[in-house]
C-alpha cells in the first residue's frame, strides 16, 4: 500500500490519532523528546551542530528528513503549516511533506508566510519578514561548513572546538586571488554569535542577511548527517568577508518579476527554449501570488 | 685588567677510556690595562690552550682568570655563566684565530661588517666604509670585497680574519698566531693596526711564531714551560 | 649590566610513548643504552629537559636521530601533549588581550602546557613560527605561496586581502622568491624554494620564538648555504629568538652561540657552541664531535 493511500484510509476518517497506534505528529514521544532536547541545546549554543539519533521517516534520507523530524517534534494542534521547496509551495516534495504533516497532526496548511506559524523550507528563506511567533525549519543536506576544506569529521570537530578557522578563510582568499571574487553562491559560510562558522544550508546569498538579528527562530535539520543546529532570534549572523572584499548578495538591478512586477525579490531566470529570451519570476511563489492578487 | 692564577687544563678523552691529557699547567700572569703580553714556548707548551681558556672556548680544569670587566665588574672567567661570557665577548673581548671560519655565501666585506653592525649602532653605509678601509689597508684587492672568502688564498683569508676581529675595536684582544700565514708586507700592516689599537687603549695577549716580532710588539713575554 | 630575563623557560619537560612501568626508571637516563624500556616497551622520548631561551638568542639543540630533539619542538609547538614539565613565556613578550588570559600579575605566564587546546592555538598563532625539515609539513602544497602566508596572517587576525598580499610579497622578497610567483603553488617550486616559502610563512606573524627543525637537512650544499645565509641575516634584521634543532654541527656553529647536546631524551651537556665543539665534556658529545665530517 502506498503511503498516501494508507494515510487516506487510516487517518482522514479519524481525528484522534492516538487510537490508531500512531501518536500525534507520527513520531513516538521518546523520539520527539530527544529531538526537542537537541533543539534546545542547539538554541543554547548558536551555530553549534548537535548530533542526534535521526529516525527513519516515510521519505528517503536526503529528501528533507532532518527538517521533517524537527517539524514533527515541534508541531502542536494550534499550528498552521507552510512548506516550500526553493521558494515554491507547489513542488512535489513540498506538497508531499505538507500533506503528511497536516494529516498526522491534523493541522491546517497555508501558502501565506504571514499566516503560517511553522514553516519548513528547502533552500530559501521567505521574502516576507517573519515574526517572533513563527519558526522556520530549514532542510540541510550538508551541515558541515568546513567539509570543503577538511574531509575528516574528527578534524572538523577539533577545528570548531578550537575556533581554528584559518583554512576556511584561506579558501575564500584563494577564491579571490584566482577569480577576483568569492565564487560561493549557495551555502555561503557565516559566523554565528561571533563563535562558530555555520553552513546556513543551500540558501542563496540573497537570504543570508535575513538570518542576522532576526525576530524568528531558525532551526536547521540534517537527517542523513544526523545534526541539528539553530540560530535563535536576535543573534549575530555575519557572512565571512574581507575588509576589502565584502560579502555581496546577488544583483537583480534592472530586472523584475514578469508576473508581479517585484524588483526587490530573489528572481529565478527562465530561458525561453525557442527564442532564447530571458524572463524572471519571483522564487518565492507564495509572496508573488499574494502580490499579483492585490 | 686580567689576572691568571695557577691555570691548568686537562682533556679527558672518554673514547680512550678516560685518558687524561694535560695541555697546560700552573700558568700565572697579570696583564695591566693597556698592556700587551706575549706568550712564548715550544710547540705543544699550551700557548693556544691558554688563549682558548681565556676566551672560554676551553673550560679550564683548575685555577682562576679574574677579568676586570667594564660591564660586569671583576669576574672569574673560569666559572662565569655562559650568558655572561657571551655578553663579554660581545662587548669587550675579541679573538683572532689562526684561520678564518668562512661563512658560506657571506662576502669579504660583509664578514668584516657583521661584527661592527652587531655592536656599535652605526649605519650600514658607515659600517661598510669602515670595513672597506680595513680591507684596503690589509691589501685585499677591492675587486674581491664582494666575493666570498672561501675562494681566497690562505693569506688573504687570514687578513680578512684579522679585519673581522679588530673592526669593532674590542677592549681585550686575544691573538693566536695572527701573522703566521702572512707575507712580510702584510705583517707590517698588521703590526701597524695592532699598535693603533694599543694607542686607543686595547689590552692584548698574543702568540707570535716569530720571536723578534713578538719582542717588537709586546711589552712583556710570558715563557711557558 | 642589567641581567636579562629568559624569554621562554622550560623545566623538566617529559614525554613518553607507552604506559610505563616500574622498570622504566632505568632507561630515563642518558647513560642508558636505549630509551626504550625492555619490559613494557615504553619509549621515553624526553626525560626531564630544562633550558632557557633569551631574547634575540638562537639556542642550538644537537643530537643523533632518536635523541628527542624533534619531540622537544613538537611539544613546545603544542603539536604533541607533554606528560610533565613546564613552559613559561615572559610577560614582556605578550601584548594585547592575551595578557589577561595567560598572566596573573607574575613576570611569567601560566604553565603553557596546562592551557586549553584553544588557548594553545592562540599562543601559537600569535607568538610562534616553525620551519620543518619536510616542507610538506609546513606548507599546503596545493595552495598558492601567498595563500600559505595569508593563512598564518588570517590566524593572527588579519582580514584585509590587500594588506596580506603586501606583507606576503614583502616576505617572499626577503626570502628571495620572485613576487611574481606569489600565486603559484609551492608544489611547483624546487626544494630550496619550498624551504624559503616555509621560512616566509613562519615569519609572517612576527613570531616571538622561531622553531627550526633540521631546516637544511636534505638540501644540496649550495641551497643549504643559501638558506642558512637567509636565516642568519633575518635573525639579525628581525631580532629573532630561535630554537635551532639539527644533527649538523656546522649549522649549529653558524647560527647559535649556545647549544644543548641531547641523547636518549636527556640533555647531556650544554654550553657555548665553540666550547661544545672544541672542548666537549661528555662522552657522547666527544663521540658526536669526533664523528663530524
Amino acid at each position: 500500500m502506498r503511503m498516501s493511500e494508507w494515510l487516506t484510509t487510516h487517518l482522514e476518517k479519524n481525528d484522534d490519532h492516538r487510537n490508531l497506534g500512531y501518536p500525534f505528529g507520527f513520531m513516538d514521544e521518546g523520539a520527539k523528546r530527544e529531538i526537542r532536547r537537541a533543539v534546545l541545546k542547539a538554541v543554547a549554543i548558536p551555530g553549534y551542530q548537535v548530533p542526534y539519533g535521526s529516525r527513519e521517516m516515510p521519505i528517503a534520507r536526503g529528501w528533507g528528513t532532518g527538517g521533517l523530524q524537527i517539524t514533527l517534534s515541534l508541531v502542536t494542534p494550534e499550528d498552521v503549516l507552510k512548506v516550500i521547496d526553493q521558494g515554491c509551495d507547489d513542488s512535489v516534495n513540498a506538497v508531499n511533506i505538507k500533506t503528511f504533516v497536516a494529516k498526522v497532526a491534523g493541522i491546517p496548511v497555508t501558502t501565506d508566510t504571514v499566516m503560517a506559524s511553522l514553516i519548513q523550507t528547502r533552500h530559501r528563506i521567505p521574502e516576507e519578514p517573519m515574526s517572533r511567533d513563527q519558526i522556520l525549519v530549514l532542510q540541510v543536506p550538508y551541515p558541515e561548513a568546513l567539509r570543503e576544506v577538511e574531509p575528516s569529521e574528527a578534524e572538523t570537530r577539533r577545528m570548531h572546538a578550537e575556533a581554528d578557522y584559518a583554512r576556511m578563510w584561506l579558501y575564500l582568499y584563494e577564491d579571490i586571488v584566482r577569480f577576483g571574487e568569492i565564487t560561493i553562491s549557495y551555502r555561503y559560510p557565516v559566523t554565528v554569535n561571533g563563535r562558530y562558522i555555520m553552513d546556513p544550508s543551500p540558501i542563496p546569498r540573497w537570504d543570508v542577511p535575513k538570518l542576522h538579528r532576526a525576530e524568528t527562530l531558525f532551526l536547521f535539520g540534517a537527517g542523513r548527517e544526523k545534526r541539528i543546529y539553530a540560530v535563535p532570534p536576535h543573534t549575530d549572523v555575519v557572512p565571512l568577508e574581507f575588509e576589502d572584499h565584502l560579502f555581496r548578495v546577488e544583483d537583480f538591478s534592472d530586472k523584475f518579476c514578469a508576473r508581479c512586477g517585484a524588483t526587490d525579490t530573489f528572481l529565478d531566470e527562465i530561458i525561453d527554449s525557442e527564442n532564447g529570451g530571458r524572463t524572471y519570476f519571483c522564487s518565492d511563489t507564495g509572496y508573488c501570488a499574494k502580490r499579483s492578487v492585490s | 685588567m686580567i689576572t691568571v692564577n695557577d691555570l691548568s687544563k686537562d682533556f679527558t678523552l672518554h673514547m680512550l677510556g678516560g685518558k687524561t691529557i694535560r695541555a697546560c699547567r700552573n700558568v700565572s700572569f697579570h696583564v695591566p690595562k693597556g698592556g700587551f703580553l706575549g706568550l712564548s714556548g715550544v710547540s705543544g707548551a699550551g700557548k693556544s690552550t691558554v688563549l682558548k681558556c681565556l676566551y672560554r672556548t676551553y673550560i679550564p680544569s683548575s685555577g682562576s682568570i679574574v677579568y676586570d670587566s667594564m660591564i660586569l665588574g671583576a669576574v672569574d672567567l673560569v666559572t662565569l655563566g655562559d650568558r655572561e661570557v657571551i655578553a663579554i665577548r660581545h662587548k669587550e673581548m675579541g679573538y683572532v684565530s689562526q684561520f678564518l671560519q668562512v661563512i658560506p655565501r657571506v662576502s669579504a666585506v660583509h664578514t668584516v661588517m657583521e661584527p661592527i653592525l652587531a655592536r656599535n649602532g652605526v649605519t650600514r653605509a658607515e659600517a661598510r666604509e669602515r670595513a672597506e678601509d680595513l680591507l684596503r689597508r690589509l691589501n685585499i684587492p677591492s675587486g674581491l670585497f664582494d666575493a666570498c672568502p672561501s675562494t681566497f688564498s690562505g693569506g688573504e683569508q687570514q687578513r680578512v680574519n684579522i679585519a673581522r676581529a679588530v673592526s669593532w675595536k674590542p677592549r681585550l684582544l686575544l691573538l693566536d698566531e695572527p701573522t703566521a700565514s702572512l707575507d712580510r708586507n702584510s705583517v707590517g700592516v698588521v703590526l701597524g693596526i695592532l699598535r693603533e689599537l694599543r694607542d686607543q687603549g686595547t689590552t692584548m695577549i698574543g702568540i707570535f711564531h716569530d720571536k723578534d716580532l713578538m719582542g717588537r710588539v709586546t711589552d712583556r713575554v710570558y715563557q711557558m714551560a | 649590566m642589567n641581567p636579562e630575563k629568559p624569554l621562554i623557560r622550560v623545566r623538566a619537560l617529559g614525554k613518553r610513548f607507552g604506559e610505563g612501568c616500574i622498570r622504566c626508571k632505568g632507561v630515563t637516563d642518558p647513560e642508558a643504552a636505549s630509551n626504550r624500556c625492555p619490559r613494557c616497551g615504553t619509549i621515553h622520548a624526553l626525560s626531564g629537559v630544562s633550558f632557557d631561551v633569551y631574547p634575540n638568542e638562537a639556542l642550538g639543540v644537537v643530537g643523533e636521530s632518536g635523541s628527542g630533539k624533534s619531540t622537544l619542538v613538537r611539544l613546545l609547538h603544542f603539536e604533541w601533549t607533554a606528560d610533565r614539565g613546564s613552559f613559561h613565556i615572559h610577560r614582556r613578550a605578550v601584548t594585547g588581550p592575551m595578557t589577561e588570559t595567560f598572566f596573573n600579575g607574575d613576570e611569567y605566564s601560566y604553565n603553557l602546557l596546562d592551557i586549553s587546546p584553544f588557548q594553545k592555538r592562540q599562543i601559537r598563532n600569535a607568538l610562534m613560527g616553525i620551519v620543518y625539515q619536510n616542507p610538506n609539513l609546513g606548507l599546503r602544497m596545493q595552495v598558492s605561496s601567498g595563500g600559505n602566508i595569508a593563512e598564518r596572517l588570517i590566524a593572527a587576525g588579519f582580514r584585509r586581502i590587500g594588506t596580506m598580499r603586501e606583507r606576503a610579497g614583502g616576505l617572499l622578497e626577503k626570502t628571495e622568491i620572485p613576487v611574481a610567483r606569489m600565486d603559484e603553488a609551492p608544489s611547483r617550486f624546487s626544494g630550496g624554494m619550498q624551504q624559503r616559502v616555509q621560512i616566509a610563512k613562519a615569519l609572517s606573524n612576527n613570531p616571538l620564538i622561531l622553531f627550526l627543525d633540521e631546516v637544511t637537512t636534505g638540501l644540496d650544499l649550495s641551497v643549504q648555504a643559501r638558506v642558512l645565509d637567509l636565516i642568519r641575516s633575518l635573525k639579525d634584521e628581525l631580532k629573532l629568538s630561535m630554537l635551532v634543532v639539527s644533527h649538523d654541527l656546522g649549522v649549529i656553529r653558524l647560527l647559535c652561540q649556545r647549544t644543548l647536546v641531547m641523547k636518549s631524551g636527556c640533555v647531556v651537556e650544554s654550553g657555548l657552541t665553540d666550547q661544545i665543539l672544541e672542548d666537549p665534556q661528555h662522552r657522547y658529545t666527544q663521540l658526536l664531535v669526533s664523528s663530524r665530517l
